[in-house]
This record gives C-alpha cells, structure tokens and sequence, in this order.
C-alpha cells in the first residue's frame, strides 16, 4: 500500500503539489508512482525561470524500464529545481515527498491547486489503476 | 525444398499434431478471396550453383579500372583479417544483444567501437551506429532542435559545401517536423562564407563539414567561434580517415562542435555500392539523453564481473513510442565489428599513415592532371584527398568518355550546380598507385583532346 | 582475461605494421588544421586483434550456432550462397556513383529485386532505398503524408495504431509530424472495429497495420479495415514485420494496403548482424507511386539498359534516404535468395513457417503452458503468457527466458507486445526441424519443473554464461560509455 499524504495535493498523473506559506508550489511524484517506476536512474528537470502552463510537460523521470513526462500541476515560473537528483536520482524512491521533490513553482493562480485530487480521491484512482 | 528441413514424414505428424488436414488449412482464417495470389512474373528456383553462375557473370560485367571517385565513399585497402573475422557466423547471424548474458561478444564490441570513436572525434560519447552519414546528419540536425527546444527558430545553417546528398536525406528526415535547412553558403574558393552565414540570422545549429564536398578543409576553428557566439550548436560531418591526420571536432574553436556524425566506410568497409556502411553519431556527455539509437555501457553482474548491456533504453522507440528520440532499432552491428576490427590493426599510428598516405597521392593526382593541358586546379583552398578540377569542357561527357577507357574518373559537379558544370571531383586514396595516376592523366589528356 | 578489453591489450608503440603503408607528406597543410597527438586507439599486433575479436565473437548467440526463436524478428537460416553472391568483386568494388554505363550488372540486379518485390506484395511500385525497417516505415508514412499535401489536404493530422503495436510505429508517426492515436486490440487479437469507426474522421491521415498481427494472429476484417480507413479519405500502410507468415499466401496490396515496408533481413533471409544492416524496402500501390523515395531503378522501355530515376524523374518524390541508395549488398542478398527459392519456395515460406508455428503452440500448450490467444490459428508466431507461473511461483517471463539460455537456446521476444502480460512472443521460422522444436519443448518443461521445485535455480539463472545478470541500473545512473569514462 503506497503512502498518500493527506496534506497534499495529487495530480491524476501522479504528481503531488504542496502550497507553502510563502505562496511557492512545491511539485515531486507520488509514492505510489516512484514505485510503479522501479529505480529512477535520471530525472530531466526544467530551467529556472521558465514559465508554463497547467497540463504542460515540465520534466522527465527515467528509470531502466520506462520514461515518463511530468506535467505542471499548475500554471507558474519556475523558482527553483532540485539539483541533487542529478547525482541522485535514487533519492526519488528513497524519499519521494521530501529529499525528492523536484522543482517549485510561483503559481500564477494558487486556486489551481483546488483542481488537483485531494489525497483520499488520488487513492482511489491508484487502486482502480492497480487493478487493471 | 531449399532451406526447408521437413521431411514429408514430419510435415504429416506436425499436421496430425495440430489437428490440420493440410498446408492450406493453416491459412483457414485468411478470406478466400485474399489467399494464393498469382505469382507467375516471379521466375522459378534455381539451385546456388546456378544462382552464383549467374550473379557472377552480372558482377563481372561492373568490374572496372582504378577508381578516382570518392565523393563520400572511398577505396581504400581493407586488411584481410576484418572481414575474416567480422564475417565469422558469431557475428553475422546474431541479433540485437537484447539479453545481454547471450550477447556479450557484440556488446563488448559496441564498447570498445563507441570508446574508439571518441578518441577519434574528440567527443565524450558515441552511439552504436545509425544506418549511415546522409541519414546520419538527419538524426544529428533533429537531436539539436531536440537540445535547442527553446531556440528562437527551427532552421539549421550550412556552413561551406556540405555533401548535397546528405542534405537532401537530412532534409527529408527532418522536414516533416518544421525544420528547414538552409543552401550551403559557400564563398569563392570553396570554402564557408561567414558573412552570407551572419546575415542569414539566428539557426538552431550550423553544419560544416570537414573536409568538405569538395575535399577542401573549411576554417572550422572560426565557424566554431561563430556558431558559440551566435548561440547555435554546432554539428561536425567528418571523415574518419581524415582524422587520422585533421584536427579533432572536439578541438576546434574555443569548445569543440556539439554534435559529430559522418560515414565509416573509410574504415574497413567496402564500397559495395554505398552500403551497407555506417553512420556515426558522437556528442557531449550532457546531451547523451538527446542521442537516438542503442548505446552500450559498462556495468557489474551479479557476482561482481565486469559485463556490458544497452543503456539508456527508455529514449528508445520500444519503450518511449510515439516520444521516442527516433524511431531507428537497430544499428549497423556487423559495420561496426568491421569498422573495430579495422580500427584495431591501424592504431593511431596506421591511422595517421593511411591518412597522409591519401593525401600525398592526391597531390600527385592533382599535379599530374594540372599538367594536362586546360585543366587546373578550381579552388584555392587546402585539400585533404578530394580536390575540384576545372576541365574547361562539360565534365559529363569527359567522364563519360573516362568511363569507356574503363576508369572511374571523378564526379562531374553539374548535376549539383551548373556553374561547376566543367568540373570534376577527384580523389586518390593510400591504394592508387603511381601507374594508375598516369593512366589517368593520360586518359584525361585523350578525353580532352 | 576475458574481461580485458582490446586497449588493456595493447603497449605503446606496438603496431599492426603488415597493414600500414608509408607516411605521406603533409607539409603543404595549414598547421592549424592537423591532429596534435593521433588519436588513443589500441596498439596491438595483428594476430592480437584476430584472437581478441574471435573470442568476443565466441561469447554470442547466434543462429549458425543455436535456436534462435525470437519473436517478430525471423531469425531463420541466412544462406552462405546469398553472402557469396554480394561479395563478388565487381559488386564489393563498385562505387556507388559510378556511371550507369559501368553498372549494368548492379542495376539489373535492383530491378529485378524491385520487379520481384512488386509481385510478392500485389503493389504498383518499388523503391530499395530504405536502410532498414524503421525507415521503410519512416518513408511509408511520409508519401502518405505527401500524398494529402499534394491534394491541399492538410487537416489531416493522426494515424493510427493498435495498442499492440511495435513502438517503431508511434515514434515514425511522430517523426512525420503526425499525431499517434492508439486503438484497442480485441479480446481474440483483432483490432477493435468499433473503436476504430470512433476513431476515424477528416483529421485521419492513415493507419499503420502488421497482417498478421504482433500478437501472432491474422487480422481477419482487413478488407473491412481497408474499406472504412479509405471511406474516412485515409491511407494504409503495411508494417512488414510479419510477412513471413504469408509470404506466397497472400499480399497486403490485395487487402487493400496503399504502401508496405519488407524487412529483408527477416523475410528475404539476410543475416541480422549483430544488429544490423537491414534493409526496408517499400512497395506502394498507384496512389503513392509519385512520392516513392530516391533513388530507384528504371529500365529503358526498348527493354535496354538500366538507369537510376533520379530528381528530374521524380518530382514529386519524398526525396533522398540516405548518401547513396541505401543498403546495396543487403539487396544483392535478398535477390540471391529469392532467385534460388523462386515462386513456388517463396509460397513454402509462408506454409513452412506456419506449420513450425503452430506445431511447437500445440506442444507447448499440451505441455501446460497458458496461450494468449488459445482459440486462433498461430501465424508464424505466437504469445505464451506466464502470468500463472508469476502469481504462483513468482517466476518471471524474464526468468524463463534468461534459464532458456543456460539450456543452449536463445530466448524468444520477451515482454511484446505490452498488453499481454508476461509474454513471450516465439517465432520458430521454416528453416527449424521437427527435432530442433521438440528439443525446445523439452527445456520449457523441464525449466517448468525447476520453477516448481527450486524456484531460485530460475530466478538466479543463467548460470552457464560469461557473465550473470547485469546491474542495468548502475549502468544507466553510473554511465560508463567508453574506456575513458
């Protein structure tokens, strides 16, 4: 059974994203989706300052097995990325909610985040997927 | 039944073990009106003796005297052992290193190409090979839009005379993605025109090639300087022969070209009509991910032994699809374990010799033919093994005159642009030897005649 | 020592001298463009790099030496005569720009492969230039999309492909700036008709098929496919991947096809290499027959000499593949071979390689094995799933696969396609005897066994090999690509 804060938010294409107190979104991958990955072996981070918008690839996370695009939970600029996955990627898998974030944005509407999935609906969906 | 091992007494038990009543009934699920077209315009069988009699004498037929023609492929001496051992069954029979506990032989190979092939290029890595250097330069121009995502403009720049070939198969790779590259701006003697290049505005990248298509060596170390400071990549077309002696793309300018491709026929490969040869593909470390095709690296099994598989494979067609960096599979393995083999018995020493060899004939070459009376010399620029030859009448016809004598004479140029239309591209490679080169004046001074 | 590589072999100075010609002189170039230091390659004796390379080439599997039952990829008996035939001098030494006037050897050659070609697929035209599979389908997809810009139809913007397609499809599509739109694969392994019709509109630019199928099964509403894609004003292309199975049998342009790629190196028996060369010719039906790739073959219509069509005969053309004409020797390879097996050998294939087909799925199901499509004929492939054995047992396809190597076969195609779980895809071709599939069978009951009994002896295996399994994921976070790295 994978791990859901239940202070996150959840993108249905596995991201979660976090509201500071200083306004930043703060965006990494779920546990459930670290998992279903296998060993990260890279993670393609976005360059600083870059703007998008909600729905848009933003990044890739690789493992031996599988690529997949992470798309912007929300509309923003990038602030600031997690350098040390470059050298440590596994720190996805180690530490999915924490040491293993990936980038944070300056959303343009905080409200966004209200479109995410809340943690128990995000559980949901991961167990109809388990499923299939 | 040639190359089928059924007995008729197999065929039978087969059929009863499967429960089919014959051949045909296999097909059962195919609509009847689809089933056993006619194939009459295709002749019979013949056995491999008559097959070979007959091959042979059409073979025959294309022997020719010596060959000045290179214009990206080249005659050189191939030693007996690359392709005695390349063409060992181990080699030729095997497939992709998909498991790679069975495949260790072809993936070491792949190795210890890729680590030969950045040493020759000056370049941090290499893939496995892609099908050649024309289709070759197209994968190169698509991994730098690819690294340039965010460029203001999808056009790639030529700089000096690139191979017209290779831009053509480039151009159809990448077209269909909105990219468009440019006519070669090329000067007066042969050589890139910088200044048509800066006013042709900001491009993704910028190709050169070295040598160029008319075997003249372009100034590569201020085309790198220009392309860094115009904030596009640069993507190197080398010969491999020629660096042997040539500075390394990974030295030129300031910070080397981004991107390094060209064909590897000059090592090791016949001719045979132009393939199958092998394109190259070299870049640097942080664009590894942006390189198509198979790449092998070097791990640990699980007792600890060195071993190597294929990396990297979630940029590949089979597991990213329709993301893929391309949709290429394999590469040219059995061109590459010649090309290995090759590289092997040169050492940067035979390299070096084969190299300056091919030069110094090529100005034997030139020298003889300048002698002729109405030929000269078209460029000014330094040559490598290619030089261009005005002949002062329409180089088709003289070749084709050259043709009858039965030597291959050089390429005529007006095929690829009319003001050329009296010149011919010739080249002498490590193998022509000095009767050869006065054959060859000596024909040219009949054909002129 | 059998993990040295050719450059730990090597000592400075040490050279290979038999094949290195006098030095030239270099003295009229330009300092500025020549090589500091020659390049770091090895530095060995002759006969150094001969017992090297001969090693390597002992640590591979290959089809001269064992069973090689991989899936969609045809690994059957490649010819020595065929080889032969390529190499003969005038070919080996022919330069690729000759004039026509010292080719005429070569280019009957090419147009009898084409004129052949024409015949097995039921097509109006052939192109040789493609380089391999992929560009074959790269080229395919691109006439399509010349052929609806020429027309001013530029709305079209999808193709098509099943869920169980190769990934080679999706990624062409891409190339050719089209959008992939997958539809689902049916329960027996037909494409799924319905969502097909769902699927099709004015925005489909064609669709990408393999008849039969990548799941080892013919489609058997291709005519129906074939009508309702042209009816939405799209085209169809061929994947020729799985030709073998029909070869003789039946042909893509009869089912209504507007363009199909052969793989050579499969269906026309040319040996895979290592992984390459290849060669992917296309064949096209009128519709396309403008847009066919350069450079091809033409035969002046006296019945005299041959010519290469080039830009000035094709307008209209997707344009050039490759430097020269693409895969030459392959070519030569496969007109060898389909000169010695002529029509009625070519029809064999098809049959032959059937019957092999579903001779080892009825053994192997007999034997207890699960079949994914148990009610269907086999092609010349079919898909064993070892879902049961990964939920009872915890052993793998993967597993499998790596234990059928210790027992001296070469594993079939593992995880493809990716809606079937656990699979394997086992292509045995006609080349195998009746012995060689027994033989098969008895390993897989025998590895079923050692599941049951000892499931670790599997899941650790191979045992017999150079080397155990590989640590992939070190190798992808650690990167080690050259001597140097």
């Amino acid at each position: 059974m994978s791990d859901t804060p239940a202070e996150l938010r959840y993108a249905a294409s596995h991201e979660w994203a976090q509201l500071g107190e200083d306004g930043i979104v703060t965006v990494g991958i779920s546990d459930f989706a670290q998992d279903a990955l296998g060993d990260v072996v890279y993670v393609e981070l976005p360059e600083p300052e870059a703007a998008f918008v909600a729905g848009e690839e933003i990044a890739v996370v690789e493992s031996v097995k599988a690529a997949s695009d992470i798309y912007a939970p929300v509309a923003g600029t990038v602030v600031a990325v997690n350098a040390d996955l470059e050298d440590a990627p596994e720190t996805v898998n180690a530490d999915p909610y924490g040491r293993g974030w990936f980038f944070k944005i300056e959303p343009l509407d905080p409200g966004q985040l209200d479109d995410l999935l809340s943690a128990e609906a995000y559980d949901a969906q991961c167990e109809s997927e388990g499923e299939a | 039944m040639p190359f089928i091992p059924h007995t008729p007494e197999d065929t039978e038990a087969m059929l009863a073990a499967i429960g089919a009543p014959s051949l045909d009934a296999l097909f059962d699920e195919i609509d009847p009106a689809l089933k056993d077209p006619d194939l009459s315009a295709i002749p019979k069988g013949v056995d491999e003796m008559t097959m070979l009699a007959d091959m042979a004498e059409r073979a025959r037929r294309d022997e020719t005297g010596p060959c000045f023609l290179g214009a990206g492929c080249y005659d050189h001496h191939i030693p007996a052992a690359v392709w005695d051992i390349a063409g060992r069954g181990e080699f030729l029979t095997a497939y992709t290193p998909y498991q790679a506990e069975a495949s260790q032989g072809t993936l070491q190979l792949i190795y210890e190409y890729q680590s030969m092939m950045t040493a020759l290029t000056g370049t941090e890595v290499s893939n496995a090979s892609v099908y050649d250097g024309g289709s070759g330069l197209g994968e190169a121009v698509l991994m730098a839009v690819r690294a340039r995502r965010r460029a203001p403009a999808r056009r790639v720049a030529v700089a000096g005379a690139c191979h017209p070939h290779y831009l053509a198969a480039a151009s159809t790779i990448t077209r269909n993605q909105g990219i468009a590259i440019d006519a070669p701006c090329v000067g007066a003697d042969g050589t890139a025109d910088l200044d048509a290049l800066a006013a042709a505005g900001p491009a993704a990248a910028v190709i050169v090639q070295q040598p160029n298509f008319y075997g003249a060596l372009e100034p590569v170390d201020e085309i790198a300087r220009w392309a860094a400071q115009a904030g596009a990549l640069l993507i190197a077309v080398v010969n491999p022969m020629a660096l042997g002696v040539l500075k390394p793309p990974g030295d030129w300018g300031d910070d080397g070209a981004d991107i390094v491709c060209g064909d590897g026929q000059p090592l090791g490969i016949p001719m045979a009509s132009g393939g199958p040869s092998f394109g190259f593909l070299c870049t640097r470390e942080r664009f590894v991910r942006q390189l198509p095709g198979r790449i092998v690296g070097r791990t640990v099994d699980r007792a600890g032994r060195t071993g190597y598989t294929l990396t990297l494979q979630a940029r590949e067609q089979h597991i990213r699809r329709a993301k893929a960096t391309s949709n290429i599979c394999t590469n040219q393995g059995l061109l590459v374990t010649a090309a290995t083999i090759y590289l092997a018995l040169m050492g940067g020493e035979g390299l070096r010799r084969t190299a300056s060899a091919c030069h110094a004939r090529t100005r034997e070459l030139v020298a003889a033919l300048a002698a002729v009376d109405g030929v000269r010399q078209r460029f000014a620029a330094p040559f490598f093994h290619e030089c261009v030859l005005d002949i002062g009448q329409p180089a088709d016809a003289v070749a084709a005159a050259l043709a009858r004598r039965g030597i291959v004479g050089g390429l005529p140029l007006g095929r690829f642009d009319p003001e050329l239309a009296n010149c011919l591209l010739v080249c002498a490679t490590e193998k022509r030897t000095a009767a050869d080169i006065d054959a060859f004046a000596a024909a040219m001074s009949e054909a002129l005649r | 020592m059998s993990e040295r590589t050719i450059f730990d072999l090597g000592r400075p100075g040490r050279r290979a001298a038999a094949q290195h010609p006098a030095r030239g002189d270099l003295g009229d170039l330009p300092r500025g463009h020549l090589r500091g230091a020659p390049p770091a390659l090895p530095e060995v004796s002759e006969l150094q790099a001969v017992r090297h390379y001969t090693n390597l080439s002992a640590k591979n599997f290959a089809i001269d030496n064992r069973f090689y039952p991989l899936g969609s990829c045809t690994m059957k008996y490649n010819p020595r005569g065929a080889h032969r035939a390529a190499g003969l001098p005038g070919f080996l030494n022919r330069h690729p720009l000759a004039p026509d006037a010292l080719s005429q050897g070569f280019l009957s050659c090419l147009y009898e492969l084409q004129e052949t070609l024409k015949t097995v697929t039921g097509m109006a035209g052939v192109s040789l230039a493609p380089m391999a599979g992929a560009q074959g389908e790269f080229a395919g997809v691109a006439m399509i999309r010349a052929y609806h810009d020429a027309r001013g139809d530029a709305e079209r913007r999808e193709i098509i492909v099943p869920s169980a397609a190769h990934g080679t499809n999706p990624a062409t599509a891409t190339m050719c700036g089209y959008r992939a739109r997958e539809v689902a694969v049916g329960a027996e392994g037909d494409v799924d008709i319905a969502e097909l019709k769902q699927a099709l509109g004015p925005q489909t630019a064609g669709i990408m098929l393999t008849n039969p199928s990548t799941c080892g099964v013919f489609e058997r509403r291709i005519l129906e496919i074939a009508d309702r894609v042209h009816e939405a004003g799209g085209l169809l292309y061929y994947d020729g991947a799985n030709l073998n199975a029909i070869l003789g049998k039946a042909r893509p342009g009869d089912m209504g096809f507007d363009v199909a790629h052969l793989n050579l190196h499969k269906t026309f028996a040319t040996p895979h290499g290592g992984g390459g060369p290849g060669a992917g010719p296309v064949a096209v039906g009128e519709r396309l027959l403008a847009h066919l790739p350069m450079p091809f073959v033409l035969r002046d219509a006296a019945g005299g000499g041959y010519r290469w069509a080039d830009e000035r005969d094709c307008p209209a053309s997707i344009g050039r593949l490759s430097a020269f004409m693409g895969n030459a020797g392959i070519l030569l390879r496969a007109l060898a071979y389909a000169r010695m097996l002529g029509r009625e050998g070519m029809r064999r294939v098809g049959e032959y390689a059937t019957l092999n087909a579903n001779y080892l799925m009825v053994r192997l199901a007999a034997a207890g094995f699960e079949l994914a499509y148990p009610e269907r004929r086999a092609s010349h492939e079919f898909l064993v799933t070892f879902r049961g054995e990964a939920k009872a047992l915890g052993i793998t396809a993967m597993d499998v696969a790596k234990r059928l190597l210790d027992y001296g076969c070469h594993a079939p195609t593992t995880y493809f396609p990716l809606l079937v779980p656990e699979c394997f895809l086992i292509e045995p071709t006609e080349t195998e005897t009746k012995e060689e599939l027994d033989a098969f069978v008895d390993a897989m009951v025998r590895i079923k066994a050692e599941a049951e009994r000892d499931p670790k002896l599997v899941q650790s295996a191979p045992h017999t090999l150079p080397v155990t399994r590989l640590d992939e994921v070190r190798a992808a976070r650690e990167l080690k690509l050259t001597n140097r790295a």
